[in-house]
């Protein structure tokens, strides 16, 4: 009896894996309810866990200005950008969940530690010149990474990020037309916006993950089509998609080594400083501490909220 | 979507992005003042109306990153979004009528404290979220009231401005009332901080009610008083909470008169910081 159940489940077992290899091999979608491999699932929690802690955290430099903002449309606009991510967390959140992960416990992996959100929410946002280069280069980074998420395997992250690359495209678009407006601003006005690119270059580029050479679990993610393309090639194009870019803002990007190579057909460039990458993932940023206490400070403020809410719903039987 | 070169045309002066070409919110608006209003009354009531809106959303943006779970943080954005809204298109209304011709920005970066015309208790401290939800509901319902009877405004700016601000603040009510049910049905503790929410909010309520904002504009007296009444009653018993109805106000100078708490030069100072540091640029 025993035997012949586990005779049955290794024969579904191999029926699911077909069907799974199936799906990969054919480009199609898979769906929450079929079966996939352990290791798939997790690395898809860990990958958009990251991500939907990314988009919270991620609120916290540009949030600051809100309440600072210089026009009541620079205002609105932002304040509808730091929404918009919000929002991002919330249903990447639940794209999390239909793999069978819980938010609250996604929340406290985070706060513990256990779980990472991007590099660069953890540099400082120093002027409103940082609003606007955030648009343009870290969105725009951003962009470059998830786009190709838009046709990952797995259908509900893959759903999820037609949106979020939409709303993503605005905000870099919103990015670019501060910049736009403050370099044909003052005097002061070019220098916060060429002394915020400054800053802000270097960190971006990091924003792809380490070289491929040196990315543990690039070539799985490939190989199940999470991910498609490598962190080198993801990092070259959006330095041929920037440079024109900053260009035509009349900024200059901080390498000494950019420069046209007709040959490639690209941009060749410095390589960003990957030692201060793995020291920020690893906490020692100049605003880790401060970014997951924040987190963590708005967490145990809001319990009382939470636990008022389930205790009126359980009264009411919702 | 991010494959296309993408450029700046010139023929767009630069702003491509999208809803960027309208620098006047109120572009393609017929602005002329119809014959027998007041323009310096019409000004007047825009300026107390967005002063209120100004400032309440300048609060809750002070939640941004900070609410007890992601929801509430996409609702109360919603709603201060909504209130920046109004304020820009009251501003906006406010400086084509006054004979100043001042922009939106002119009349929120540019004024002191006492030549602000909003209620006091829009400026309290953001407060805990039973002080946040409780203030909502009180200002949203008075709001409301005004609002619903400016939707009728000889003025055909102020008339549009308040009918879409009514679907707005409906919903603002909606979420503060329903949210003072939870705090006041939840636990021992939700309840313990709504009744202190209560006591904070009490003193400021007189003005809140009496409020003759909108008297000049056909706003009847008495008309907030009894939208408030029926609204607190209403979610009070709800609540299991009793959300005091004032005696009438003596009509000490308050906020309507430029006469504020000492926490409104504060939140000036910070909603202004960046454009006095620099004068005549532009954003």
């Amino acid at each position: 009896m025993v035997d012949g159940r586990r005779h049955g489940d290794d024969e579904e077992f191999a029926e699911g894996r077909a069907r799974f290899e199936e799906t990969i091999a054919a480009d199609r979608r898979v769906e929450p309810r079929d079966w996939m491999p352990e290791a798939y699932r997790a690395t898809l929690v860990r990958q958009i866990a990251q991500h939907a802690h990314s988009e919270i955290i991620g609120m916290q430099p540009e949030g600051e200005w809100i309440t600072r903002a210089p026009s009541l449309r620079r205002k609105a606009i932002l304040w509808a950008k730091v929404q918009d991510e919000a929002g991002h967390g919330l249903y990447l959140y639940g794209a999390a969940e239909t793999l069978g992960a819980d938010r609250a416990e996604l929340t406290r992996a985070l706060l513990e530690g256990r779980q990472k959100y991007s590099s660069i929410f953890n540099y400082p946002t120093l002027t409103f010149a940082d609003v606007g280069v955030i648009g343009w280069l870290v969105d725009g980074a951003a962009i470059c990474n998830q786009v190709p998420l838009c046709r990952t395997s797995y259908g509900p992250y893959a759903r999820a990020m037609v949106r979020v690359c939409k709303e993503e495209s605005f905000h870099q678009r919103q990015g670019f037309e501060l910049l736009w407006t403050m370099v044909r601003g003052t005097e002061a006005q070019r220098a916060m916006v060429q002394d915020a690119v400054d800053r802000w270059w270097w960190p971006t580029l990091m924003m792809f993950g380490p070289p491929d050479a040196a990315s543990p679990n690039s070539a799985r993610s490939m190989a199940w089509r999470v991910k498609r393309h490598s962190n080198d090639e993801l990092r070259q194009r959006f330095v041929d998609m920037t440079v024109p870019q900053a260009e035509r803002l009349g900024v200059t990007l901080p390498d000494e080594r950019l420069r046209w190579n007709p040959e490639r057909g690209h941009y060749d460039f410095g390589a960003p400083d990957f030692a201060e990458l793995a020291r920020v993932i690893a906490g020692d940023g100049p605003c880790n501490a401060e970014r997951v206490r924040r987190r963590a400070a708005a967490h145990e403020e809001g319990a009382w909220v939470r636990a008022a809410a389930r205790a009126h719903a359980a009264r009411r039987g919702e | 979507m991010n494959d296309e070169a993408w450029g700046v045309p010139e023929a767009e002066g630069g702003r491509w992005a999208f809803g960027t070409g309208f620098a006047d919110p109120l572009h393609g608006v017929d602005v002329a003042v119809p014959a027998g209003v007041d323009g310096a009354e019409l000004a007047r009531v825009c300026v107390a109306l967005a002063d209120d809106a100004l400032v309440g959303a300048q609060r809750l943006a002070e939640w941004v990153t900070r609410a007890p779970e992601i929801e509430i943080e996409l609702a109360l954005a919603n709603v201060g979004l909504d209130l920046l809204g109004q304020a820009r298109l009251l501003y906006t209304r406010a400086g084509q009528v006054d004979g100043s011709g001042r922009g939106e920005d002119a009349f929120a970066f540019t004024r002191s404290a006492p030549e602000f015309r909003c209620l006091r208790l829009a400026e309290l401290p953001r407060g805990d979220f039973a002080f946040t939800v409780l203030r909502l509901l009180v200002l949203s319902s008075a709001r409301l009231a005004v609002l619903e009877r400016l939707a009728g405004a000889a003025d055909p700016v102020l008339a549009a401005v308040a009918e879409r601000g009514v679907a707005e603040v409906a919903y603002h009510r909606l979420f503060a009332a329903e949210w003072v049910v939870r705090l006041g049905d939840g636990t021992a503790e939700s309840r313990r901080r709504l009744r202190r929410a209560v006591v904070e909010v009490e003193p400021w309520l007189g003005e809140v009610v009496d409020d003759r904002v909108g008297a000049g504009l056909g706003v009847a007296a008495g008309a907030v008083r009894a939208a408030c009444a029926r609204d607190w009653r209403r979610v009070g018993e709800e609540a299991g909470v009793r959300l005091p109805l004032p005696a009438p106000w003596d009509r000490a100078p308050g906020g309507r008169a430029g006469v504020h708490t000492e926490h409104l030069p504060v939140l000036l100072a910070e909603l202004g910081s960046v454009a006095r540091e620099h004068p005549g640029a532009a954003w």
